[in-house]
């Protein structure tokens, strides 16, 4: 049961990114295109946002549901690889015009036909899996 | 409610989110999900990348679950037209690459209609495009959620690396690439 609270979050977070047309093809090519402002509009409002949150957290020392003080993680810094990553990423994202998120909100959009590209997706990360150790990061 | 909502209302309602993620003890992170299910169905043997305890993990698969779940509901019952107000440069550009009716639906029928999926077009767009977004966010170590929206979030300037990079792809993909692609 201490898990319906994220599927919750999950709906919440699907229904948002369905109603403001993030997971829509065409406004993906619309930013890639420079030809709107509504994406950079979402994701840098979401980006100011989160940083008054996340800088509100670390000042006042704010208490998560268990009382501790919320720690927010940080990812490893490595330029080359989130570069490298990064580009591969973008070429995939313009293609399917959904990142992650996007890719299951449109199986509940779309149906089935979006279950192939997260078979992809899955196929992508199992390969990146086996040649890690061949890699630059 | 029936209607788009502008970004000003998407926004900060996905840092939102990321805060409820936060308060619960989670980091917002979706693409971390393809490795958890690597991990389910075995990886672990031919990859120390995937040997983790996936149970760590269910909390991120409810989540998805429930994502999903939006997405039915967002389709079926908040959004009465389908149609996208896409600027007009965006379709007369999308026309002349082979798209033929930019904006009618949230995504182009003849690539990912269920009734043309088996073509190798769509193929290409759906399996291909999703192996590229599946590696690439693992090797980035991040994808949307993770690296342009915790990551900037959080001040990480390797994050913003990791946005010029999805750049660099996206652009040379729609520019370059993708007609060719289209013209499958």
């Amino acid at each position: 049961m201490k898990y319906v609270r994220f599927l919750i979050m999950g709906v919440l977070f699907g229904i948002v990114l369905s109603k403001g047309e993030i997971i829509s093809w065409y406004r993906i090519q619309e930013m890639f295109r420079f030809q709107s402002f509504h994406m950079y509009g979402v994701i840098g409002s979401a980006v100011v946002f989160g940083i008054l949150t996340i800088q509100f957290i670390k000042r006042t020392g704010l208490k998560d549901y268990h009382g501790n003080p919320i720690s927010v993680a940080t990812q490893e810094p490595g330029y080359a690889r989130n570069l490298i990553g990064g580009t591969i990423f973008g070429l995939g994202w313009a293609i399917t015009g959904a990142c992650p998120g996007p890719l299951f909100i449109l199986v509940g959009h779309q149906g089935w036909v979006f279950i192939l590209a997260i078979l992809g997706a899955v196929a992508g990360t199992f390969t990146y899996g086996l040649l890690q150790r061949y890699l630059m990061h | 409610m029936q209607q788009p909502w502008p970004w000003w209302v998407a926004g900060p309602l996905i840092a939102y989110v990321m805060f409820s993620l936060l308060y619960y003890g989670k980091g917002f992170g979706i693409s971390t999900n393809f490795k958890t299910v690597c991990c389910m169905l075995g990886s672990c043997k031919v990859s120390d990348f995937f040997c983790f305890n996936w149970k760590d993990q269910i909390w991120n698969l409810m989540f998805i679950a429930g994502v999903v779940i939006g997405g039915f509901i967002a389709s079926h019952y908040l959004t009465p037209d389908m149609a996208v107000n896409i600027s007009p440069q965006t379709v007369s550009d999308l026309q002349e690459i082979g798209i033929a009716n930019p904006g009618a639906s949230y995504l182009p029928e003849e690539i990912f209609g269920a009734e043309n999926v088996w073509s190798l077009r769509s193929l290409v767009f759906l399996l291909g495009g999703g192996f590229l977004v599946g590696f690439g966010t693992r090797y980035a170590n991040g994808c949307t959620s993770g690296h342009a929206i915790s990551g900037l979030s959080n001040l990480q300037w390797w994050s913003l690396v990791a946005v010029a990079g999805f750049f660099i792809g996206g652009l040379a993909m729609t520019h370059f690439i993708l007609p060719y692609l289209i013209s499958l």
